[in-house]
């Protein structure tokens, strides 16, 4: 973890309005689930909601805690399913998903960048030093004359050496591949997790392009 | 003391950012930045790559706006062969359409995911509520019924995106020169007239409509708040049709200024000539800015109040969208509306737009039958092509080179979201300053406050990382004060 500076405050921890405590009660008793993109395209999360009519039926048994598509920013108590698009590509991405995994009692990797590491990975051939000078100094689109910069700056990660698949990071439970897996597919797996079935994903509707 | 105040991560966007907020012991807003925290990259590691996989890889960009990505790459590569418009080639009526098909499809499923899902909750609930109800959960605790037209309206967008490019993401319609398949009429119809699970294309325009008066419901019982949100000028660009009408698939690059007069039009082929970029080293996404006005007078916005700034009409074939288009003028007086809140009532109008424009097609009988592509031979082949696409995010830009053997060379991308980098910036900046300066308690709904101004632009940070490279690997040992103890820099 990165230190903490003390005279940084974050939003999450500002005093907030409560929720009601009869929507509380309703949402503690469900089955909780946290998500997160990492390095990906956000288009696990968007195959999620591609799940349709059957988000809604998924949801009257399970409550969403943090996730993108919510404001909650850090998983806020013990989980049962975690839900993990993209691949691990900065130091910021290991912290949230070793977050993750202390705080999340079954983990997946949603898509090809978490099982793989995904198109990003591409990046895993080309020599990065030159990569990095091709994107911000060997630009068509710079002034000749403006100051030459590489970002790198303590408000902004850094950026890892290779991009890693996470169960390369931390271990990783269920693996749904495709880019993207079809909501159907992500509907299936987390039906079977939240009524207590073993985890089947016909091969019908499990794909890998 | 001073304070620096984050929001990490910001959300209810797609993809990675930041915002921090210094304030000095006054209480004064002395600094506030929208950072990119995320750095992809796809510019360098398609070098190699066969030309005709450019479409399929570089719509991994992105997960939302993934058919623009994947049209901008097809116009590319229909100049790359020497049927494209830089050639002065026409494309085809048959692929043109079904492109065009596929694109407005998008649109609507995208700004109906960024509306809906997104901002609306605000809407619905206010900026300082809860944080656990600001979000879908909360709408379908509160509305299911409107949640479901939403689901259902969402689904039909992806169905015309399925149809046309054979998957719901990341699709493989189009090809060199066209596209690989037509519709059928069964196809066809079921958009048109819907079935068991599946809007009609009258019901989507309905659903559409509903969005259009739910902003305007909102914006009668909160009207001083929303128009003083953050009134941020910039110049504001669109791809345009002769007649001065928005395009989303193609046209001239047309930016206006407050006054909606045209300060530059250009061919998109040009764009060297007139875009620079700029980086700063906090954040991953660079700035754009129209290099004769320089960086600060030639910020750019683009997307939703981008174009409906720019374009004159939306022409005789989208009348309920027209209606709207004239109310959103004539509330500013002809002007450019820089209001970032109504960036939600463009977005609601051109979810109505896209759905007229998408019945008009589903009409057309060119989907149905016609040559697919056009084949130029190899003395047309250029080895370079561009394309420019208004994404729904704004206008988005691919540029690739091939050599004989037709291996990618060089590829440059200029994305919707980083194109409003700066305009982003100065949101965030108005906002702190409005709802932040001069208070010693600050709560978490303030800062929400700042989200919304950025979630206005629906930003997608995912496209905005595409540059790849490597940081130099620095490590620094600091002691429990911050005092650097040692770095290494290799």
């Amino acid at each position: 973890m990165k230190p903490k500076n003390p005279r940084e405050i974050a939003s999450h921890e500002l005093p907030a309005t409560p929720l009601d405590a009869a929507t509380r009660a309703a949402r503690e008793e469900k089955i909780q689930v946290a998500m997160i993109a990492l390095c990906g395209c956000w288009g696990c999360t968007l195959s999620f909601l591609d799940m349709d009519e059957n988000l809604l039926r998924l949801l009257e048994k399970v409550n969403i805690t943090r996730s993108s598509l919510t404001d909650i920013k850090r998983i806020p108590h013990r989980c049962a399913i975690g839900f993990v698009e993209g691949g691990v590509a900065n130091d910021e991405n290991i912290e949230t998903l070793e977050h993750f995994r202390e705080n999340c009692d079954i983990l997946i990797s949603v898509g090809a960048c978490a099982v793989w590491g995904g198109v990003p990975a591409m990046r895993n051939m080309v020599p990065l030093e030159d990569c990095f000078r091709e994107a911000y100094l060997e630009v068509p689109t710079t002034e000749p004359r403006a100051p030459k910069r590489i970002p790198w700056h303590p408000d902004i990660p850094i950026i890892t050496d290779r991009v890693y698949p996470c169960h390369e990071v931390v271990k990783m439970d269920y693996f749904i591949p495709g880019c993207p897996p079809d909501g159907e597919a992500i509907f299936k797996v987390l039906d079977d997790l939240v009524n207590g079935r073993e985890v089947d994903l016909p091969t019908q509707i499990n794909r890998y392009d | 003391m001073s304070r620096k105040l984050v929001i990490d991560p910001v959300t209810r966007i797609e993809g990675h950012g930041k915002v921090t907020v210094q304030l000095d012991e006054n209480n004064r807003v002395t600094d506030a930045r929208l950072h990119v925290v995320e750095f992809r990259g796809f510019e360098e590691f398609v070098h190699g790559h066969p030309f005709w996989e450019a479409p399929m890889l570089l719509q991994r960009i992105c997960g939302i706006c993934f058919v623009s990505h994947h049209l901008c790459g097809a116009k590319a590569l229909d100049d790359i062969i020497g049927a494209g418009y830089a050639s002065g080639v026409e494309m085809l009526p048959t692929p043109e359409k079904l492109r065009r098909l596929g694109h407005y499809g998008q649109q609507l499923q995208s700004h109906t995911t960024a509306y809906f899902y997104l901002i609306v909750p605000e809407m619905l609930f206010g900026m300082d509520a809860p944080p656990e109800k600001r979000n879908v959960l909360g709408l379908v605790e509160a509305n299911p019924e409107l949640v479901k037209r939403v689901v259902a309206l969402r689904k039909w967008g992806q169905e015309v995106i399925k149809t046309v490019f054979g998957k719901r993401m990341h699709g493989i319609a189009s090809v060199p020169g066209g596209v690989n398949k037509r519709l059928d009429a069964r196809e066809r119809d079921r958009l048109l007239k819907g079935e068991p699970g599946l809007l009609s294309v009258d019901q989507v325009i309905e659903h559409a409509l509903e969005g259009v008066r739910l902003f305007h419901n909102f914006h009668e019982k909160h009207r001083r708040e929303v128009d003083s949100f953050a009134k941020v000028p910039a110049l504001n660009m669109s791809l345009v049709d002769e007649q001065g009408n928005v395009d989303y698939y193609h046209g001239r690059i047309r930016i206006v200024d407050g006054n909606r007069d045209t300060v530059a039009e250009f061919d998109y082929h040009d764009y060297l000539e007139h875009f620079a970029e700029a980086t700063e080293e906090w954040s991953y996404m660079k700035f754009p800015y129209l290099r004769s006005l320089g960086r600060e007078a030639g910020a750019l916005r683009v997307g939703p109040l981008g174009r409906v700034n720019v374009t004159r009409s939306y022409g005789d074939n989208a009348p309920l969208a027209q209606a709207e288009l004239e109310r959103f003028h004539d509330y500013t007086g002809g002007k450019a509306n820089d209001m970032i809140l109504h960036t939600n009532w463009a977005r609601a109008i051109e979810i109505l737009h896209s759905a007229e424009l998408i019945r008009e097609l589903l009409e057309d009988p060119d989907l149905l039958e016609g040559p697919l592509v056009i084949e130029p031979g190899e003395a047309a082949w250029t080895g370079e092509g561009v394309g420019v696409v208004e994404a729904p995010r704004g206008t988005l830009l691919h540029h690739y080179r091939a050599d004989a053997q037709g291996a990618i060379t060089f590829a440059n991308l200029v994305v919707a979201t980083t194109q409003n980098n700066a305009v982003m910036n100065r949101t965030v900046r108005s906002v702190a300053e409005a709802y932040l300066g001069g208070r010693a308690e600050i709560t978490e709904g303030m800062m929400n406050a700042i989200e919304v101004g950025i979630r206005a632009y629906d930003p997608c940070l995912s496209c905005a990382t595409h540059a790849m490279g490597q940081m130099p690997l620095q490590v620094t040992v600091q002691d429990a004060e911050g005092r650097v103890l040692d770095e290494r820099l290799r």
